[in-house]
Formats: structure tokens, C-alpha cells, sequence
């Protein structure tokens, strides 16, 4: 605890800022149904109402802060609720991702031979087909459920990471240490978890947060298009997404579930960048 | 005209170096001054500050560092603030810099030639032409093969030794006042390090050319330099005449740095000697296509250490490599307490790892940086005796205590180790296997002279207290003097002689064992040329070692 305290205290402002815009997002999506001031699917008002500090503003209590969706809900709330959905899943994704694709990455680094020659093609052949069409087409037959959405996505994430964790775990295994790991006798398990890992872990932590943003994007396309998570519930893309006809009448609702994406992206990589940054151990020199 | 033979003074010298988030000195007041024409040997451990202040006698730092004090004249010109024209103008052309890797020092992609007349033809000196001709002049001083095609090979064409004296031939290009040389030989092997050594030496005399010699090594500096300073944690110990430093030190650590040289203490005998290790006829490559074991066969006898020497390339390692089953033998065989053990790892029991331990040269790379010494000692207690809580606990501290370091050092992470504390380390991870064999590969080489000192003593005591074996892998003849039972000396691939040490280290001479004991430096200032000398009559023999 001390040192994680200790390690704030030398966080550079663009870092600590990206930090603050993560910690409110968590925090929205952890507390949605307490704090949001309407439920997920309530219909409070008229189709695009403008948000309350505008001249236009219609009253009601509590508050629409917002405005209105294209079915009169509150978007405020809908942004909570959306907060909870896209970022569990971006989440639950990329864990699913790191989990599979490093486990295989270090497997191929460690084994060599035709372990991973079988699993370096595999992943090859998965690489070559252009990420949103595989998505679609695997979505299209195998309908457009939460789960098979999660098993895509961290399919596409998993092959990336493989592709960076056998590289790095390459690299760690011609190490002495892990000679004499072997030379004592130790199992693949061991080597692969007490040896690797933890010397992999800066690179694959600072991919971790770049891959998140990309997963959470790729839900917010994917809801897009409208092969997401399926109305009423709300996620960010879906959000853009079915309030973009309102554009063409020179209402800006939906640039504001936009802009959700894009702050939290940024937010993001700041905090990613300062990880890299450290990870790389390029002495700042004043 | 003193004033006029003056080159080189440094006065009051401060340096900072930038780490851990702070400025720290590195150089703390060094003055020093050379005379034209002189050597200074500036000697001292890693981290003594020798190759700042080289460094900075050509008015330069390395990116992190700064010149905080001090003056630095050259030949009446003052370096610290000077513009980078005026120091442009000096470096290359005045003041030449001679590094430890030539490898790394030399553009792998040109020819040696154009990497020679570079500076001499960019600062208006010489034409192309001139430069070619002192080239071919240089590099026949310096006793490098062909000298008039020398020039037209690129760096990978040539052995490590050859590359080491054609940098010496280009720093020499321009006629410099003053020649950096840091750790020039460290990276060769003793055998070549000579040749090189003496080549400096030849050349840097017909020119008259001042230096400044960085290294670690007590015995070679006293080959070379007029003046030796004996430098500690960037403070000056001592300065004085080469002779005067080696034959009557006035410092403790002076003194220390020579008796580092001393022999072996008191061995113990362990009575019935059975044999622990026994490798029969052993042939090993590398793809099945380059032969680098050819039919070695050895023993090793309980409580007994067994020093393997010879040159890089000789498959010292390798021999150890096979032993520990990396390297599959392609014919041959290793038996381990008279059993035949599987020539690969695999279908090794756990029990036979156990019993063999292996101790890295770069105990850096051997030490998971992730991992605490409480981990790194633990881990084979728990793994081969399936030790836990206070049980693994206490034998940890136990065996740290071995190793001199004690229970404080539990929770610390290599990194915040020094290089001696992190051999100790991995001495005790191999330790807490309780191994009959340890295999030792170059495991004092990275150290400094002092610290390398302890270890062997360490590895010493314990043998006497355990009954251990040593295989012990090294190029380092003072070494070998020091702990060896018995020696096996071997030359590419094959055992040229083995025996009890007495034996091997005392006439008459197998004459390849007789060129690489009379390459080790001595502690005298007139041993190069003798060496030279017994070099040539070797030579007349047919003996050579040029590879």
C-alpha cells in the first residue's frame, strides 16, 4: 500500500488526470443504480430535449442534466448505465484476451518446436482476415448474444497479445535465470509463471491498457452497426449510434456518448504512455 | 621548458552523475597531470570513477553525468566550458580515445581503411592518399597480418585481438598528443591480450605519444604506465611511480589490490575419494556440423575442484553444457556416482539435478531480477525437500549466513544487490540444493579483483566444510593457481593435458600450457618483454596461437 502511495507521489500530471478520468468512470459504472438519476429504460420527457443549461432547457425533477435520447430518455442516466455495460464488458474481454493469449504466447516461447509452429500459424491465419468482417461474420451465424460478442472480441484481442507475449517471453527465456530454473528440474508451469511472467509483466501491462481502448472501441463499432448489445440496454456505440440521426437536425445529443468514448480513451492511454514510459526505463534527466 | 612538456592537468575534478531521481558525485576532486610522452595508469574497481575522469580529460561526459567543478587544462587550453568548435578540433585529431569493445566501436557496414582515414580526411590533415600510406605503416608496427590489404577488410574479417590494434592504429592516425585507452584488453583473452598489450606498448613508444590507461588490473598497468593512481569510489588513494606503487604501497587498499594474487589457503582432506563425475570420450556439436568437443574424457573426484582452462573457443563451456545435459553429446557418455545418466535433460531424475548445480559467469542474468533472495534460496528447498514456513525460513538465513550475508539481505531484490553480494546469492541458491558437484562457469570474471577474492575464498571454505566438488571453468590463470586439485587444459575442442596441478603447473611444460601459464601478467614492470621474448623462441618451435 505505502508503495503504490509512493509510486502516485511520482505519477506526472497528464498521467494523474487520465487516472482521474478512469477513477470516475468505474465509479459511475459501479454505482449506476444509486447515483443515476433515472432508471436505464424510463421515459422522462420528449425526443431531444437540449441539456438543462441551454436556453431551450425543459424543467423536471430531478434534473434532466443532459438532455433526452431519441425515445425521451434521460441520457445522462443512460451514460451511467452505458458506462457499466461497455466498460464490464471491454473488461471481461480483454481479460479473457490477456488470459488466452498470453498463456498461449508463453506456452509457443517455452516449447518451441512444433508447439509453437502449430500455434504461431493458427494465429497467422486468424490475423489475415480484416478484425470487423471476422466479427461480423462470426456474429451474423452465431447471432449477436453477450457471450458469443465476448469470445470474438477476446479471440481478435488474444491473437495480438499472443503475438506480443511470445515475443517478449522469447526473449526472457534465453535468460541464465531461467536455464537454472531448468536445470533444477522445474516443470513448465513454473517456468512459464515464476520466471516469465513476472519479467513480462511491464510490457504486457502498458499493452493491456492499449488493447482495452481497442476493445472498447470495437464494442462501440460493432453496436454501431448494430450487431453490439442489443436495445434497451445501453452501451456508448449504441448510444452514437441511435441518436445520430439528430445530427442532421443540428442537435448535438449524440456527440455527447462521443465524447464519453473519447475521454475515456484518452484518459486511458495517458496513464498507458506514463506505464510505457517507465517500463521502458529511459532515465528523465532535468 | 617544463611548462612546455606539460600536456595534460586536471585540478580538483568534480562529477555527477544522475540517478535514482538525484545527483550524485561520482568524481569527487581528482587532480592529476601528465607530461608529454608519459603513461599514467589510472587503476581501480567498477565504479571507482576511472572512466569518467578519461573521459573527461577530452572534455567530454556521458549523457546523465556533468562536470560540476574543477579545471581541465590540455596543452594550455582549458576544457571545462569549452565550445564544442574548440573541443571538436582537439578530439580525434589531439586527443585520441581508445575503447574496451572494439566490436562495438567499429561500423560493421565500411572497410577498416575508410574508418581509419575518416577523421584524419574530414579535419583537412591528411589526403585520402597520406592516410592510406601511415595506415599501411601503422598497422605493420602493430604487427597486424598483411598490413598493405589490412585496410581493405571489413571489422567481421578480423579476430578480436587484430580489431583491439587496428583501433590503437586509428587513434594513432592524426599524430595525437594523448591516448585514452579504457580497459582496452579486458575483453581478450590472456593470450591475446599480450600480443595487444605489447603492440600498444611498441607503438605508443617510437611516437612518443602520451596515455592515459584505464583498467582494473593491477599486473597489466604495471606493463605499460610511468605513473600508476590507484583511484576508490572517485577519490584518488594513491599516486606515485609504477615501481614505487607495486614494490611499496602506502595505502591499505593498495595493498589489498596485490595480495589479491596470493595463493590457495589450507585445503582439507577428505579421505575416500570416490568418484563423483565422470565424462568418457565425449564428442558434442553445435546443428551436428561444427565439432566443438572432440573425444574429451575426465573425472572428477569428491571434494575435489577440477579447473577446465583454456582460450575462448575451446569448448570449456560447452564441456559444461553437456554435463549439465543442455547439449546432447553426439557420442560419448557421462556417468554421475558411477550411473549412467540420459545424455539430454529430458529423462533426468530430479534427484540428478539436485546433485549438480551450475554458478553463472554474469550472476546478473542468473538471478531472476523479479524474484527476492528469500525466493531465489527458497525455491529449491521447497522444490527438492519440499521444505515450508519456519523450517525454510531458518535453513534460508542459515545459508545466508554461509555466504557471509546474513538474515537482512531476505527481503532485497537483485537489483539491489552488488555484483560480489549476487554471486554469493546464486553460490547459496546452488547450496540450498545441497549438491555433490558445482559447476562453476567463469564465475569471477565479471568481478573485481577484490571481490573475485572473497568468493574463491568462500567456495574454499566451503568445500572444506561440505565435501562439495568444483568443476571450475575459467581463462583465468591466477585463478586456476588458486583453487585447482587437478587441471585440464584444453585448446579447440580437445584435452590438451590434465593432471594433478603440481604437476601441470610446474616444468616441464606441455608447450600450449606453457604459452598460456607465461601469458598471465606478473606484478613486475619488466615481465612483458621477457614474455615477448619466450613468445618468439615458441614461435621458432612452431607454436603459435594466432587463430
Amino acid at each position: 500500500m505505502r508503495t503504490a502511495i509512493n509510486l502516485l507521489k511520482h505519477v506526472n500530471w497528464s498521467a494523474r488526470l487520465g487516472l482521474a478520468v478512469i477513477v470516475i468512470n468505474v465509479a459511475c459504472a459501479f454505482f449506476a443504480p444509486w447515483v443515476a438519476p433515472y432508471s436505464e429504460t424510463e421515459v422522462v420527457g420528449d425526443v431531444w430535449e437540449p441539456v438543462m443549461w441551454s436556453a431551450e432547457a425543459v424543467p423536471h425533477n430531478p434534473p434532466v442534466i443532459l438532455g433526452t435520447d431519441q425515445l425521451g430518455r434521460d441520457l445522462f442516466s443512460r451514460l451511467m448505465y452505458g458506462a457499466r455495460n461497455t466498460i464490464g464488458l471491454a473488461l471481461v474481454t480483454t481479460a479473457l484476451a490477456f488470459g488466452v493469449g498470453a498463456l498461449l504466447g508463453f506456452l509457443a516461447a517455452t516449447m518451441k518446436g512444433w508447439v509453437d509452429m502449430l500455434l504461431s500459424r493458427g494465429v497467422d491465419i486468424l490475423m489475415a482476415f480484416p478484425t470487423l468482417i471476422f466479427a461480423l461474420v462470426v456474429l451474423s451465424v452465431m447471432g449477436t448474444s453477450t457471450t458469443v460478442l465476448i469470445v470474438v472480441i477476446a479471440l481478435i484481442g488474444a491473437t495480438r497479445v499472443y503475438r506480443i507475449s511470445r515475443a517478449v517471453a522469447m526473449d526472457i527465456e534465453v535468460m541464465e535465470y531461467v536455464e537454472s530454473a531448468r536445470l533444477r528440474g522445474e516443470g513448465l508451469w513454473w517456468v512459464m509463471k515464476d520466471e516469465i511472467l513476472p519479467n513480462a509483466l511491464s510490457p504486457l501491462v502498458a499493452e493491456f491498457g492499449l488493447r482495452f481502448c481497442f476493445v472498447f472501441l470495437f464494442i462501440s463499432a460493432l453496436s454501431f452497426l448494430g450487431l453490439g448489445l442489443q436495445p434497451p440496454t445501453a452501451d456508448w456505440g449504441s448510444m452514437v449510434r441511435e441518436n445520430a440521426a439528430a445530427i442532421s437536425f443540428g442537435i448535438l445529443t449524440p456527440l455527447i456518448p462521443a465524447a464519453a468514448i473519447a475521454l475515456l480513451t484518452v484518459g486511458l492511454n495517458l496513464v498507458v504512455d506514463w506505464f510505457l514510459h517507465k517500463a521502458s526505463g529511459i532515465k528523465d534527466v532535468p | 621548458m617544463s611548462d612546455n612538456q606539460r600536456l595534460l592537468t586536471i585540478d580538483g575534478l568534480f562529477i555527477e552523475g544522475y540517478q535514482d531521481e538525484q545527483w550524485r558525485q561520482v568524481v569527487k576532486g581528482v587532480s592529476l597531470h601528465l607530461d608529454r610522452g608519459q603513461v599514467l595508469g589510472l587503476i581501480g574497481e567498477s565504479g571507482a570513477g576511472k572512466s569518467m575522469i578519461g573521459l573527461a580529460s577530452m572534455g567530454y561526459t556521458k549523457p546523465g553525468c556533468r562536470i560540476t567543478s574543477g579545471s581541465i587544462e590540455f596543452d594550455g587550453v582549458e576544457l571545462v566550458g569549452a565550445d564544442q568548435e574548440t573541443l571538436r578540433k582537439l578530439r580525434g585529431t589531439r586527443i585520441a580515445y581508445v575503447a574496451q569493445s572494439a566490436a562495438a566501436s567499429f561500423n560493421p557496414a565500411h572497410k577498416l581503411i575508410h574508418q581509419f582515414a575518416e577523421t584524419a580526411v574530414q579535419q583537412g590533415l591528411m589526403s585520402y592518399a597520406e592516410a592510406e600510406k601511415k595506415a599501411k605503416e601503422l598497422f605493420r608496427r602493430l604487427d597486424l597480418p598483411d598490413p598493405e590489404n589490412f585496410g581493405n577488410r571489413y571489422p567481421h574479417q578480423v579476430s578480436g585481438g587484430q580489431l583491439q590494434r587496428c583501433m590503437v592504429a586509428m587513434a594513432m592516425a592524426c599524430n595525437p598528443d594523448l591516448i585514452i585507452f579504457d580497459e582496452p584488453t579486458t575483453a581478450l583473452d590472456v593470450t591475446t591480450q599480450i600480443e595487444v598489450l605489447g603492440a600498444i606498448k611498441e607503438v605508443i613508444g617510437a611516437y612518443g605519444t602520451a596515455a592515459i590507461y584505464i583498467t582494473h588490473d593491477l599486473a597489466i598497468v604495471a606493463q605499460i604506465a610511468d605513473r600508476i593512481m590507484v583511484l576508490r569510489h572517485g577519490e584518488e588513494v594513491e599516486t606515485g611511480d609504477t615501481r614505487a606503487v607495486i614494490n611499496s604501497p602506502k595505502k591499505d587498499y593498495t595493498r589489498a589490490l596485490l595480495a589479491v594474487r596470493k595463493h590457495r589457503g589450507e585445503t582439507v582432506d577428505h579421505g575416500h575419494q570416490d568418484i563423483i563425475l565422470e565424462v568418457q570420450n565425449v564428442t558434442a556439436a553445435y546443428g551436428n556440423k561444427f565439432v566443438v568437443l572432440d573425444g574429451v574424457s575426465t573425472k572428477i573426484e569428491r571434494g575435489k575442484t577440477v579447473s577446465v582452462v583454456g582460450e575462448s573457443g575451446s569448448g570449456k563451456s560447452t564441456l559444461a553444457r553437456v554435463i549439465t545435459g543442455l547439449l546432447p553429446p553426439i557420442g560419448g557418455e557421462v556417468r554421475f556416482q558411477g550411473q549412467l545418466i540420459p545424455p539430454g535433460m529430458k529423462g533426468r531424475e530430479k534427484e540428478v539435478f539436485r546433485r549438480m548445480q551450475m554458478i553463472y559467469q554474469m550472476a546478473d542474468t542468473a538471478l531472476n531480477p523479479k524474484h527476492r533472495v528469500r525466493k531465489i534460496i527458497g525455491r529449491p528447498l521447497s522444490f527438492y525437500f519440499g521444505m515450508t514456513g519456519k523450517k525454510r525460513e531458518d535453513r534460508i538465513i542459515e545459508l545466508l549466513d554461509k555466504i557471509e550475508l546474513g538474515e537482512k539481505y531476505l527481503d532485497r531484490f537483485p537489483g539491489d544487490l552488488s555484483g560480489g553480494e549476487k554471486q554469493r546469492i546464486c553460490i547459496a541458491r546452488a547450496l540450498a540444493a545441497e549438491p555433490e558437484l558445482i559447476i562453476c562457469d567463469e564465475i569471477t570474471s565479471a568481478l573485481d579483483q577484490l571481490v573475485a577474492g572473497g568468493i574463491l575464498k568462500l567456495l574454499q571454505n566451503l568445500q572444506n566444510e561440505l565435501a562439495v566438488s568444483y568443476l571450475f571453468i575459467t581463462h583465468d590463470l591466477d585463478t586456476v593457481k588458486a583453487i585447482s586439485d587437478e587441471i585440464v587444459v584444453m585448446h579447440r575442442g580437445k584435452v590438451v593435458e590434465q593432471g594433478p596441478a603440481q604437476a601441470i603447473l610446474n616444468p616441464p611444460y606441455e608447450p600450449y600450457t606453457d604459452l598460456l601459464l607465461s601469458s598471465a601478467p606478473q606484478m613486475d614492470p619488466s615481465w612483458l618483454p621477457k614474455v615477448m621474448q619466450h613468445r618468439r623462441e615458441l614461435a621458432a618451435k612452431g607454436i603459435n596461437l594466432q587463430t
